[in-house]
């Protein structure tokens, strides 16, 4: 089987979110990158494929050079293989579009990506590729077993899981269930040498166009001071009189 | 010229979301000169859809879609928009609506922007304001395709009536057999529990709870308020709640009126994921804890002492105001 593992370049959960160019870019100032965690679920789930079932993983990127850091950490956890598009990513639809033409030429089985990202949240990058190139798709997708070329996934909905059997090759929008937190891989000192030597091509971008641009960005407004009370009593009172949210 | 809004059910019942999203459809008809047609799969009663602004309702009525099934129903939805010549397609923030809209978006050859909150700034330049960075910002993005397709956040609009006819029509869209490709093989649904994603107010508890047994009182709070309960991260990683309880970044998103928030401290990627909610109830031992700068109201008290009494004295409340 040969899985291919979409990697999203994005700030790290801590990051102070601030914007530059009034408002127009988001400011990287300071700002550490990591792989998407959602994709992070998805590239282990691959490991797992690839040490149980002898699946081949390639992961690949949709972005600028400074995205290599966050390609070379995913082939230091494991992945065989990287492929970095040349182009900036400018909204979900070209980065699908760039994935689709990777996915197609490589003839994947499995196309592993997440949910959203956790800088845009688009969610859409999964599902556009999987229409792109004409293959089944499962979103928020928290447990993924491939037998041959059929597969059982379990996705979540609203109030609990559904359970899917489909056929490969496959798209799906993973998130934390596809394996567990704890078995989130650090990159020990044995996978970074081994990433050094590891392929990675840079391919030049397929023509394509994006279809929503940013104009701007806005930071929430300043929330006021939080109500202190003493008492339930109180607590009820503004609850129903003042927030009326009860 | 037409705005189309996919309009979700559950077992023939329309859900809230439905009419929140005919809410904001009406909302951009009416900045566009045109009218509101709704799609609706095995749903509810057209004339409900019509109080919210819907002239037109297209009804599906299919037993094989009597389950959800992402590829069918954006087929359905594509289909519809084609043949009301649709200018822009609304789809709400649920799972579901989240797992078919780029599948729409390909189909129709049409931007998508999901988690927008609020009606267009402009219609030409198209332009609408959106959540990004897990809520820590808002993008206004511009739409450059003839169609347009609109991820509503939940809870953002609100429901405003607005009466039309809501003419009910039959709709028989083409299906094929790659529609069916996926095939369900099992259900696992709590159905007498109130779900976070459906939940007006949420409960929620964290590691300042100390262990699953403590849950009970959670529970009981969450059942006189009828409200859905959920958890902080380590909570569902040490197996104190269910992973569906999770909520924050890397969990559920939770757009309610009301968060109660027991024993969690507010660490950035809870509050990424809480951040939607209108009130934030905060109960904390720790007056330091960073949750209380996020909340709008806050009790500093211990949690096996506050719990307890807030139930109490809620039941008494509930009783008065029935
Ligand atoms: C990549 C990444 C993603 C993450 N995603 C999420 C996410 O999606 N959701 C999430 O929740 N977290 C997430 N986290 C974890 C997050 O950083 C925090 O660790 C977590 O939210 C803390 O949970 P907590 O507040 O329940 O526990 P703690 O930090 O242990 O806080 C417990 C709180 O309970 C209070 N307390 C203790 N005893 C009592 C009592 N008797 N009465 C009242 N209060 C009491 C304490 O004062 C404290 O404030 C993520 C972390 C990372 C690195």
């Amino acid at each position: 089987m040969k899985i291919l593992v979409c990697i999203s370049h994005v700030p790290d959960t801590t990051s102070k979110i601030n914007f530059t160019e009034g408002d127009t870019k988001f400011d990287t100032n300071g700002v550490q990158f990591v792989i998407n965690p959602n994709d992070e679920f998805g590239l282990t789930r691959a490991m797992w494929f690839k040490e149980k079932q002898g699946a081949i993983v390639h992961v690949a990127n949709v972005g600028g050079l400074e995205t290599e850091p966050t390609l070379r950490k995913a082939l230091a956890i494991g992945a065989d293989e990287a492929i970095r598009v040349n182009t900036p990513a400018t909204d979900g639809y070209s980065v699908a579009k760039q994935l689709a033409h990777v996915a197609k030429e490589g003839a994947y089985d499995l196309i592993i990506g997440g949910r959203e990202s956790i800088d845009y949240n688009g969610g859409m990058v999964p599902g556009m590729i999987a229409k792109l190139i004409g293959a089944n798709f499962v979103n928020t997708c928290i447990n993924l077993e491939v037998d041959g070329n059929n597969a059982t996934a379990i996705r979540e909905i609203d109030g609990g899981k559904e359970t899917l059997s489909t056929s490969l090759p496959l798209v799906v929008g993973g998130q934390k269930g596809l394996v567990e937190e704890s078995d989130l891989r650090i990159p020990n000192m044995r996978g970074i040498m081994q990433a050094r030597s590891k392929p990675l091509t840079v391919k030049d971008p397929v023509d394509t166009n994006s279809e929503t641009q940013t104009v701007s960005f806005q930071k929430p407004a300043p929330k006021g001071a939080v109500k202190l009370v003493d008492t339930v009593d109180e607590l009820i009172d503004l609850l129903h009189n003042e927030a009326k949210v009860i | 010229m037409s705005v189309v809004v996919y309009t979700e059910s559950e077992e023939g019942k329309f859900k809230k979301v439905a009419f929140e999203a005919v809410s904001y459809a009406k909302g951009i008809a009416d900045t566009m000169g045109t009218s509101v047609t709704a799609v609706t799969v095995n749903g509810g009663n057209a004339s409900e859809l019509g109080t919210y602004g819907a002239a037109k309702v297209l009804e599906v009525s299919n037993d094989k879609l009597q389950n959800f099934n992402a590829e069918a129903y954006a087929d359905v939805i594509a289909q519809a928009a084609k043949k009301e010549g649709a200018s822009v397609v609304i789809l709400t923030s649920s799972v579901n609506s989240k797992f078919m809209a780029p599948l729409v978006a390909v189909n129709l050859e049409a931007g998508y922007v999901p988690n927008v909150t609020e009606l267009p700034s402009s219609t030409s330049p198209f332009r609408v304001k959106h959540s990004v960075f897990t809520n820590k910002a808002f993008s206004i993005t511009e739409i450059n395709t003839a169609v347009k397709i609109i991820g509503l956040a939940k809870n953002a609009y609100g429901l405003k009536e607005n009466s039309a006819a809501g003419t009910a029509e039959a709709f028989a869209p083409n299906l094929d057999a790659h529609d069916f490709d996926m095939k369900i093989v099992s259900v696992d649904k709590a159905t007498d529990k109130v779900t976070i994603a459906d939940a007006e107010i949420v409960v929620s508890g964290g590691r300042g709870l100390k262990g699953p047994e403590n849950w009970a009182m959670i529970e009981e709070l969450a059942k006189t308020l009828g409200a859905a309960t959920a958890c902080s991260k380590p909570v569902s990683d040490m197996g104190w709640r269910p992973h569906s309880e999770h909520v924050g970044q890397t969990g559920k998103p939770v757009a309610s009126n009301l968060y109660i928030a027991i024993g969690i401290s507010g660490a950035i990627q809870h509050l990424a994921g809480i951040n939607s909610s209108k009130v934030k109830v905060v109960i904390n031992n720790d007056p330091e804890a960073p949750f209380f700068k996020a909340a709008d109201y806050g009790m500093v008290g211990d949690a096996f002492e506050v719990v307890p009494q807030l139930n109490e004295k809620l039941k008494e409340f509930k009783a008065q105001n029935a």
